[in-house]
């Protein structure tokens, strides 16, 4: 039997990404210009979405914590890893 | 593809936005490289090993639709047509999308098929077989090309990048993605361009919203440009063609809602692969009906930008140079984003290029290794074979369609008809589906020659159209009744030639055929397992399509 190795789990990737993402922004939104705030029609958009993206990755990377991915079944399933070939 | 002049589109982008964007590549190679690691099997690599949960391949069944070209083209449309845009996506795509989750997923799933065409070989022939196989890789490189040649049209525009350089940086990072890590690696580079795209267009907007005074004072604003009223309704205006569309309601439910898109979102491999890479009967047939519920809101981030920016970039709808439609996005970038959410928004776009791309690609390699070269060329190889020609099959697919990016640069018009040519495809296989799948006397022969006739019957008014043999309204309008025109002859060419040639034998259509339910498309299988009302298909499916109708009262 071969042994199936795991695929990692996507929630970590987006997690990392958005934290990563969230920082930078914020980041500028913290010093925004005010020519940059007013290019947003007065809306401070990077403070706003780097506070969201940062907020989606915590909230995958947390997903990720208290639901980790179940343990493989100890009999990998047979089609998995063999499909027949065609026959007719 | 309209061309984007060099200077008025050119976005102020700083070294973060170029910070974020390049932080996006790393990561995708990373899910490449890292994806790598779990390919054991073919299956692996061709499906990701049926291992997925249905939330990654719902979002990414979205995703694989989600290109940049849909989004652009919506913005585009909503800005020239207003609100009957959200045809497509509330009469359009959701009810095919639930219907493909609720009826023929234990089809697809519980048959153990690899591919759409390998369903089509089991329940009819090897004609039938190999039309749909041949046919689908070529559209399959060829609008992996397309998508190419765009990502490289918007570079040009916003960042002014060569566009050779961004063909050859385009096609590099997906050909590695895709080579290494197989549809896995497709499958989460989709989920995170879901992600990514969003956070580009919702700050677009917001701010776009903020600027036009909200909803109210965007419809307000709306009324006093040519498009006015009309473009706030939806129905009201289409017992005849007297509206935006150019299409009265028959034309809408029976053509866009039936025949095109069930053809598009049942029939197309490369949305229906991911559902196939689920990690049981459930989690499949639940994909498009996940799908379907981000799919009720996208348009609040493409339809309702493509009405900011009719309102308020003066000039937009011109014929050629900057200010056509399909720029309302672009422009809107422009306007209103400072760099950071601006660079978010580019890499959106651009992971939304990347990831059509890959989607049309990931469907090539799978076809081509299992339809094209297991089937009639080399039939018991190990299964290392097999994943060693589905990776020679990603670069040569890829090659190909660089190809046809730079053929496409010289020829831009000629793209969109190629495109348009494939959608073709579509309407006549859903016939030829729904009839075999629920009519067991269907013979082999039927399936070939409605499949064949079925296109020729729309290929003919497309074809009219162009030529100006045939009169419609639109584009839009002729798409419509080409593909009515499809299913009608597909079903009947299906009848007619059943009675003339011999059916299958029952006992070879086990599982593929409704009512002789091998163990996976009887009543017990699709209804057993998950309990719980949140995982039910039938449910979720049913709560889905009234939010479509419910979402339509207020723009009626």
């Amino acid at each position: 039997m071969r042994e199936k190795n795991r695929l990692f789990d996507v929630r970590s990737v987006i997690g990392y990404l958005f934290v990563v993402y969230g920082v930078i922004v914020t980041g500028l939104g913290i010093f925004d210009t005010q020519a940059e705030i007013d290019k947003a029609e007065g809306v401070r958009i990077n403070l706003w979405m780097g506070l969201a993206m940062l907020a989606l990755g915590l909230l995958m990377l947390l997903w990720l914590r208290l639901n980790p991915p179940k343990p493989l079944p100890q009999e990998p399933a047979e089609e998995a890893t063999q499909e027949p070939a065609p026959k007719d | 593809m309209r061309t984007l002049a060099a200077e008025g589109l050119r976005l102020d982008v700083g070294i973060v936005d170029y910070l974020i964007l390049a932080i996006y590549f790393v990561t995708v190679l990373g899910v490449g490289f890292a994806a790598r690691r779990a390919i054991k099997s073919s299956a692996d690599f061709f499906l990701s090993g049926r291992s997925m949960p249905a939330w990654v391949t719902g979002l990414a069944f979205v995703s694989a639709n989600l290109g940049a070209l849909e989004i652009i083209g919506m913005a585009a449309n909503g800005a020239e047509y207003g609100l009957m845009t959200l045809h497509y996506y509330w009469i359009g795509a959701v009810p095919a999308m639930v219907f493909l989750g609720i009826v023929m997923m234990p089809f697809y799933y519980g048959s153990k098929v690899r591919s759409v065409p390998e369903f089509l070989r089991r329940r009819f022939n090897r004609p039938t077989h190999l039309f749909n196989a041949v046919s689908f890789a070529v559209a399959q490189m060829l609008i992996a090309g397309v998508n190419l040649y765009a990502l490289a049209l918007i570079l040009q525009a916003l960042l002014g990048w060569p566009l050779w350089l961004s063909i050859v940086i385009g096609a590099a990072i997906v050909l590695v993605y895709i080579t290494l890590g197989g549809l896995s690696s497709a499958i989460y580079n989709e989920v995170l361009q879901f992600f990514v795209i969003l956070a580009g267009l919702i700050p677009l907007t917001v701010v776009g919203l903020v600027k036009v005074g909200g909803i109210d004072g965007l419809f307000e604003k709306v009324r006093q440009t040519p498009l006015g009223e009309a473009g706030l309704n939806t129905f009201s205006d289409t017992a005849g063609t007297g509206n935006p569309l150019g299409a009265n309601w028959i034309g809408i439910i029976f053509g866009l809602g039936f025949v095109l898109s069930f053809g598009y979102w049942t029939t197309n491999f490369a949305e229906v692969q991911r559902a196939l890479s689920a990690k049981d009967m459930n989690a499949a047939r639940r994909t498009p009906i996940i799908g379907a519920f981000p799919k009720l809101l996208i348009p609040a981030v493409t339809v309702i930008p493509g009405l900011i920016a009719l309102v308020t970039i003066k000039g937009l709808g011109a014929d050629e140079g900057d200010m056509v439609y399909n720029n309302a996005i672009p422009l809107l970038m422009r306007d209103l984003l400072p760099n950071g959410v601006l660079g978010v928004a580019v890499t959106g776009l651009v992971a939304s290029f990347m990831a059509g791309m890959a989607a049309n690609v990931s469907g090539f390699n799978t076809v081509f290794t299992y339809d094209i070269w297991q089937t009639y060329i080399r039939k018991d190889a190990d299964d290392a074979h097999y994943i060693r020609v589905g990776r020679i099959a990603t670069i040569g697919g890829i090659l190909v369609g660089i190809g046809t990016a730079f053929i496409a640069a010289g020829f831009s018009n000629i793209m969109n008809y190629i495109q348009a040519l494939f959608s073709l495809f579509n309407a006549p296989l859903f016939a030829t589906f729904i009839v075999g799948m629920f009519w067991k006397r269907m013979s082999p022969w039927a399936g070939f020659w409605s499949l064949l006739l079925g296109f020729l019957a729309s290929l003919t008014l497309y074809v009219g159209h162009l030529t100006e043999v045939f009169h419609f309204n639109s584009d839009l309008e002729e798409s419509f009744w080409g593909a009515g025109a499809a299913f009608v002859t597909a079903v009947v060419v299906a009848i007619i030639v059943t009675m003339f040639t011999p059916s299958k034998p029952e006992s070879e259509l086990r599982g593929l055929v409704y009512g002789l339910g091998g163990d996976s498309t009887s009543a017990e299988t699709i209804i057993s397992g998950e309990k719980v009302w949140w995982r039910n298909p039938v449910l979720l499916g049913t709560i889905a399509v009234v939010l479509a109708v419910v979402l339509y009262i207020p723009v009626w």
